[in-house]
């Protein structure tokens, strides 16, 4: 039911900055997937941080509900369910590790979103049409 | 293009991409020396603005220790707030009762969940968080080291401690400056009136039952009263972090005003459904609209806040064996993954 679910069709949870995504991770080779397992097993060792999106209504769009602690994606869809989703109000969750999103920092954020606000010509106020004329 | 146009267009300079930074903070980024003044001066003009501050945000080592302090301690007390309540779990006297208590003692769970989520943010590991409070070097609200000795003591624990914890988390909700407090406790107020009213339906009932069932009620808002109002935190005059936490905008009223809004809000209720507020000095205030109330007693206050509450140390017990108890579940979902990890791995170098 919440199994392997990760894959989330049409547009990606992670912020997207101008062509710089989070880089996708190779899968583990076994080696790797047994050093993490001993780290794992260590006594109470912290699990992957995960950025939990829900849905709350059909048609709207996923919003950031918080973050949940889980050793891989199913584990971490089980927690999020329970976390945030104890009110019958969710109809679909994402999870991504919060590892994997990559986001703009508040010192660049003048400099790197001014440049939309300068252009008045993308909006329809910018432009006139003779009086009288409707529906333009 | 036409050579006369260049003169015209500005001149092109090509814009760096932005630094990417982890979408959580690390501890405050160090600043150099000489713009902290700058910055903590439009830190503050943000404050004075009204304007939420998010985890990447500059912000004021102090600030920042405040918040953890604040929210760890937040999280612990939903945490152990469990307790008392969950222990008349399998005694609830019928089915609808021990069906809306499950879902509240489940409810406290994922508010500890959301409010050290929100921690985290502030470059602290909820790892650490958690090993402060079972090791007892964390504070938690001092009302969970009193005992639930009858079932009354569930519905006034919901009616009383619930009702103040709304009255302190709607505050934090719509005004507190940091803005993952503010959201958690948007998620937390709207659950928390599901545990008042509940609490409240259950004292109403025993108020309007038997002669029994009665005395049972008023003798449990006879004892769950005074430390309801200690909830609340010292009186302003002797509370040593209000005026900052006020000044950073992460509170926007002192304890005692905070107070005073609780009371006003339960008398009203308490006369409802007939029973007594344990306080002879009770009255209303005309020119104010305020509920007048006596001394508390602020030595039973710092006695439980230091540890020698009638169950502070029962409680961390408790906590203690919950936790080693549930160590065999976090040790299985561990080697769960790695296994599924250790499956996908050959499967991929395949593909």
């Amino acid at each position: 039911m919440y199994g392997d679910v990760l894959t989330v069709p049409g547009e990606s949870a992670a912020v997207k900055l101008d062509g710089a995504t989070a880089e996708a991770k190779a899968p583990p080779t076994a080696a790797e997937a047994d050093a993490a397992a001993g780290e794992l097993l260590a006594p109470d060792s912290q699990w992957q941080l995960w950025e939990v999106f829900t849905q709350e209504a059909q048609g709207a769009p996923h919003e950031h509900a918080g973050s949940v602690r889980a050793t891989d994606a199913a584990h971490a869809i089980q927690n999020a369910r329970d976390v945030y989703g104890r009110r019958g109000k969710v109809l679909s969750m994402w999870v991504v590790p919060t590892a994997a999103i990559s986001a703009t920092s508040p010192d660049d954020a003048e400099p790197f979103f001014d440049p939309a606000s300068d252009k008045p010509y993308r909006h329809p106020h910018f432009y006139k049409a003779p009086r009288g004329v409707k529906g333009v | 293009m036409p050579r006369g146009l260049t003169a015209i267009l500005p001149a092109f300079e090509p814009r760096s991409p932005p630094e990417l930074l982890p979408v959580t903070a690390t501890a405050a980024q160090p600043a150099p020396a000489a713009s902290d003044d700058a910055r903590l001066a439009e830190f503050e003009a943000r404050i004075a603005r009204g304007e939420r501050i998010e985890p990447k945000d500059w912000m004021p080592e102090r600030y920042r220790r405040q918040l953890v302090r604040m929210m760890g301690q937040h999280a612990h007390s939903e945490i152990v707030g469990m307790l008392p309540e969950g222990a008349w779990v399998t005694r609830a006297p019928s089915l609808r009762r021990k069906l809306s208590l499950l879902a509240k003692v489940q409810d406290e769970a994922g508010h500890g969940l959301y409010i050290y989520c929100g921690a985290e943010t502030l470059g602290v590991d909820r790892h650490d968080l958690v090993g402060e409070l079972l090791a007892g070097t964390a504070k938690y609200s001092s009302i969970f080291n009193y005992p639930t000795l009858t079932w009354a003591d569930v519905g006034v624990i919901g009616w009383f401690v619930d009702g103040a914890a709304i009255v302190n988390q709607t505050a934090l909700a719509k005004h507190c400056s940091y803005g993952p407090y503010a959201r958690a406790m948007v998620r937390v107020c709207k659950e928390e009136n599901f545990h008042k009213k509940q609490g409240f339906e259950s004292i109403a009932t025993l108020a309007a039952g038997t002669p029994e069932q009665r005395v049972m009620a008023q003798d449990a808002v006879d004892r769950w009263w005074w430390p309801t109002l200690m909830m609340f935190g010292p009186p302003d005059a002797d509370s040593p972090n209000t005026a900052e936490l006020i000044r950073w905008g992460v509170k926007k009223y002192t304890n005692d005003e905070l107070r005073q809004r609780f009371v006003n809000l339960t008398v009203p209720q308490a006369q409802a459904v007939g029973l007594t507020l344990p306080d002879p000095a009770l009255r209303l205030d005309e020119a104010t609209g305020d509920w007048r109330f006596g001394a508390i007693d602020w030595d039973e206050f710092w006695a439980v806040v230091k540890g020698n509450g009638p169950l502070n140390r029962e409680r961390l017990a408790t906590r203690n064996a919950a936790h080693a108890e549930g160590g065999w579940v976090r040790a299985a979902a561990t080697a769960h993954a790695a296994k599924r990890a250790r499956r996908a791995a050959p499967a991929a170098r395949a593909a």
